[in-house]
């Protein structure tokens, strides 16, 4: 029986969202696990939600980067298990160096909350292997420092290990510039580490996971969290 | 002069003055004056509003708290129940609008939480002079980014709201903040201190000199000299008050808090007061162990400070353990400060001295204050404005006022605010009349605002009328039976008899209004003294009214954007030539006068239930309240958020006594809806309401040929849909991309 742990920060501000989305609609094992008592890597995933994580001070997800939880994320990374950041946790996840770059300011320096089109350009990820190549995931961004940058000669060893997961696109699956909301390096919006198994993205996939609450009555979002769980369970599986 | 040395002389008057001696039987020392001059501000006490208050209906069959505590509470079901609380952050915004917006939703999220609620949902009714003055760009800019950045650190989201720009807010902007909370009904805490004995905590953040007579700064009007009391303006930290919540809140689900009341207005001495004249109790407060972020902090100082991010619990001393636990988990500063006592007195102690002690509910119950009242000369002048001739070119006009910012797209401001967060917002900014959340039992709450100063100003009774029909409106258009309202008054000084009688009408109007419709209000703000003395202007009568409805069953959801070609557009009620206020006269032209809509009081109710029931019963297929910029407003707005359908309407068939064709397009006549309907049902549709003594009939029909076209028997006109869609569009934006640059 697969277990994931969705790790809650002072600031943490979508935990109970991505709570509610996995028990209920995900159906699997979830804990809300407060970062203080995540002392042990007891769990076969975990997800870092979004929010402002110690009120974002100092940067986005810079003082929980040195939280000792992390090692534990980090232990559990190394281990191969899944572990999943989305908004306030890919941040997290960058400032603690488990994904390269860095979230920048959005680029026209406000805060934006819309729906927008990702496109899966990896779909043999532990968080992508139930979509398509190309196929488009309508999900809303809601954040004030979500353009992801790194430097121009790294983009490609990125993009040979297959690194850059998800891309603002438009509606036919251009990645243009109308199409990216923040300004972030080639419309990136979501990327992995080198073995794949952690992976960070600033749209909300909790909060696109119920067609009532989308515009397009869609629950698109929802792929991402049923592939990372058909990863733990094929895992858990291979261990047995 | 010091702080200190302006608290010896209190802002009051000398009636209160020789009150307060009276009733103690000596002179108040220097810690019980300041108190007294704050609980007595007209912000905490309601002195000037609250006799004339008492006729508004607060009771119905769902209320469960009504006005008088920190937020209504009404029953939605299954064991659940929904609080509701509107504030402003006026003079705070004035001078700081980023910090002054930021502490509004502050405060009214503190309210919520107060009765052990979790806020589920922010609006933010907002007034300003107009864009074209660049001290008004610099208000909005910074309250919505103030607004914007408090609510999505704290995680709740904003899901709608209501912009007015009109040259009496130059100088005064309103900024209203409308919270929303939801929680189990064996969890509610009132704010009573009961019980002799129990404990007295202040949690959360540390007692400075921020907000110093904040409450009775509000309790004026602004001066030249305004700027230099930033101080009084408190510092938000939206950081702390997530953590509050998240810990209040397993507080309170565990079974901790006896009584709990946030810090806002008044600080320590409001907040204290209240509870204990509510609970019939006293307190013994010892100011050593309140913890201050400033050295030597006067006793006065710390009784008034509004330092924002605290909250007074009183707790059962058995679960004083289980209380530090919890506050330790979120790593909130905390501190005993006293405990409840039996006297009836509220005794106030620092370096083992009594600095002051008076019975908590004479502090707390401050003498009325009268005001004499008299009908502004300037109504019954404005009311016989002759009629401006109409514009050859009507879809110039049309155009035009499709860019006027009061009414263009609000997209610029709600893309700052997290809509989302909570995973509850069905109905999302921008999208309908009212934004829907679902609720944990299936039923779907809708949350709207009404409120139109231009009117209120012109006749503050109808005016009134129509803001709270308004918002039932907005309510009805999306199939929702409200439940109660909230509203927020909002005046220049009530010393001015003239200003006093449009505070008086407007109650007066808002009575009428809930009695004939038959719905509560169960709670809400006064706010006077918006005025500044530099230029003499006081605002325009402003009454804000927030309203939720309920939808017990899953049906469709309805939203406004026109679903597809060649389905017929009905209108329901009577299209008059009230034209006075509306956007038509005061943007296209620049005429401030004439009649002021009317509700119709005898049918409103029945109407509002027609069209509640013709939703429910999956008779429309979209729908949207004519409000601003009338008719042709309305329709416009719906074909241009469907991104495709046009319309075609006849506008000899529109029922009611409008004559000329700019009347027709542009009357802001109250309590009028339009439907798209499928063919087969228009017929059976048009019977139901005219079966309930309702006018509706057929206007037209939706196209796919992308125009906007209207006409009589006399000439036609039509709009390219990409062109109006575009102009709507921007018009914000631009303004605020390009020349706050």
């Amino acid at each position: 029986m697969p277990q994931v742990a969705v790790v809650q920060y002072p600031g943490s501000n979508c935990d109970l969202d991505a709570l509610e989305v996995l028990q209920k609609i995900v159906r699997v094992k979830t804990d809300l696990v407060w970062h203080k008592q995540l002392t042990h890597d007891n769990y076969d995933g975990y997800i870092l939600p979004g929010g402002f994580s110690y009120g974002d001070y100092l940067r986005a997800g810079a003082i929980a980067a040195h939280s000792p939880s992390l090692k534990i994320v980090r232990e559990a990374a190394k281990a191969g298990k899944p572990v999943l950041g989305i908004c306030n946790g890919f941040q997290i996840l960058v400032e603690a160096n488990l994904l390269p770059g860095a979230v920048l300011r959005n680029a026209n320096l406000r805060f934006i909350c819309k729906w927008i089109n990702l496109r899966v350009d990896n779909n043999k990820t532990p968080f992508t292997r139930k979509m398509k190549m190309g196929q488009l995931l309508r999900v809303p961004i809601a954040h004030n420092e979500g353009r992801y940058y790194l430097e121009p000669e790294q983009i490609q060893t990125l993009e040979k290990n297959g690194q850059v997961v998800l891309r603002y696109a438009d509606n036919k699956g251009d990645t243009t510039m109308d199409a990216n909301p923040n300004g972030s390096l080639e419309n990136i919006a979501g990327i992995c580490n080198p073995d794949h198994n952690v992976m960070g993205l600033m749209p909300h996939p909790e909060r696109a996971s119920q067609s009532e609450l989308s515009p397009y009555n869609n629950a698109e979002g929802r792929l991402i969290f049923d592939s990372m769980i058909e990863t733990i369970r094929e895992r858990n599986e291979g261990r047995r | 002069m010091t702080v200190l040395e302006e608290i010896q002389k209190p802002n009051l008057t000398r009636e209160e003055m020789e009150y307060a001696v009276r009733k103690l039987g000596r002179q108040p020392g220097s810690v019980e004056w300041a108190m007294l001059e704050a609980e007595w501000s007209e912000h905490c006490s309601y002195k000037s509003s609250r006799q004339v208050l008492k006729q508004l209906p607060t009771k119905g069959p769902r209320v469960l708290v009504g006005p008088g505590y920190d937020a209504g509470v009404v029953d939605v079901g299954e064991g659940w129940v929904i609080t509701l609380h509107i504030e402003s952050h006026n003079h705070p915004s004035a001078i700081d609008p980023y910090g002054g917006a930021a502490t509004g939703v502050g405060g009214v999220v503190r309210d919520i939480l107060s009765l052990g609620t979790r806020p589920i949902a922010l609006l933010d009714p907002l007034r300003f002079g107009k864009l074209d003055s660049p001290h008004s760009r610099w208000l909005f800019e910074n309250v919505v980014r103030g607004i914007g950045e408090y609510g999505n650190c704290i995680g709740v989201p904003t899901v709608g709201g209501e912009v007015e720009f009109d040259e009496s807010f130059e100088r005064n902007c309103l900024v209203d903040v409308v919270c929303v909370g939801l929680g189990k009904k064996k969890d509610l805490v009132m704010a009573d201190a009961d019980t002799l004995g129990d404990l007295v905590y202040l949690v959360g953040g540390s007692t400075g000199r921020d907000g110093i007579r904040g409450a009775s700064f509000a309790s004026r009007v602004l001066t030249e000299k305004s700027d230099t009391e930033r101080s009084a303006v408190q510092v938000p930290d939206p950081f702390a008050k997530k953590l509050i919540i998240e810990a209040v809140l397993e507080a309170v689900n565990s079974g901790l808090v006896r009584g709990m009341k946030d810090l806002g207005g008044g600080g320590i001495t409001c907040a204290l007061s209240e509870m204990a004249a509510k609970g019939g109790t006293g307190m013994r407060i010892e100011l050593d162990k309140v913890r201050k972020r400033e050295p030597d902090m006067h006793a006065a100082e710390i009784m008034i400070s509004e330092s924002q991010e605290r909250m007074a619990l009183v707790i059962n001393p058995k679960m004083e353990d289980r209380l530090i636990q919890t506050l330790e988990k979120y790593e909130i500063p905390y501190s005993r400060i006293g405990t409840v006592t039996n006297d009836g007195q509220l005794t106030i102690t620092m370096g083992g001295d009594i600095v002051a002690s008076a019975p908590s509910r004479f502090v707390a119950e401050a003498p009325l204050a009268h005001h004499s009242s008299r009908k502004p000369v300037y109504i019954d002048k404005l009311e016989k404005t002759n009629h401006p001739d109409a514009p050859k070119d009507l879809g110039r006009t049309l155009l035009r006022l499709l860019a006027s910012s009061n009414i263009a797209s609000k997209e610029w401001i709600y893309r700052q605010y997290d809509h989302e967060v909570g995973i509850r917002t069905l109905v999302k900014p921008g999208d309908a009349d009212s934004a829907h959340l679902r609720l944990p039992n299936g039923k779907r709450l809708a949350i709207t605002i009404g409120g139109n100063s231009k009117r209120c100003y012109l006749d503050p009774y109808w005016g009134s009328v129509g803001a709270v029909s308004e918002a039932l409106c907005n309510l009805a258009a999306t199939g929702a039976q409200p439940l109660a309202v909230v509203d927020h008054l909002q005046f220049g000084n009530p010393n001015n008899p003239e200003v006093y009688w449009t505070f008086k009408e407007t109650v007066r109007g808002i009575t009428d209004y809930l009695t004939a419709v038959k719905v509560a209000c169960v709670g809400g703000k006064v706010s006077f003294y918006n005025e500044d003395a530099e230029t003499g202007t006081a605002i325009k009568p402003s009454p804000v009214i927030s309203a939720i409805g309920l939808v017990e069953k899953q049906t469709r959801l309805i939203r406004e954007a026109f679903t597809g070609k060649g389905n017929d557009v009905i209108i329901v009620g009577e299209t008059g030539p009230e034209m006075g206020g509306s956007e038509y006269y005061e943007h296209i032209h620049r005429v401030t006068g004439g009649t002021v809509p009317r509700v119709r009081l005898k049918t409103e109710k029945k109407l509002l239930a027609a069209i509640v029931r013709t939703l429910r019963s999956n008779l429309a297929l979209s729908a949207h309240d004519c409000s601003k910029g009338g008719l042709a407003v309305t329709l416009s707005e719906m074909a241009i958020k469907s991104g495709r359908v046009g319309f075609k309407v006849d506008l000899d068939k529109l029922p009611g006594k409008a004559g000329r064709i700019d009347e027709k397009l542009f009357s802001e006549s109250p309590s009028r809806f339009i439907l798209e309907t499928e063919r087969r049902k228009t017929n059976r549709v048009i019977r139901s309401f005219r079966r309930a003594g309702i006018l509706a009939g057929k206007l037209g029909e939706t196209t796919d040929d992308q125009h906007l076209s209207f006409g009589d028997r006399m000439q036609t006109f039509r709009l390219d849909l990409s062109e109006a869609s575009d102009i709507w569009g921007r018009t914000i934006s631009e303004i605020m991309e390009v020349r706050s640059q």
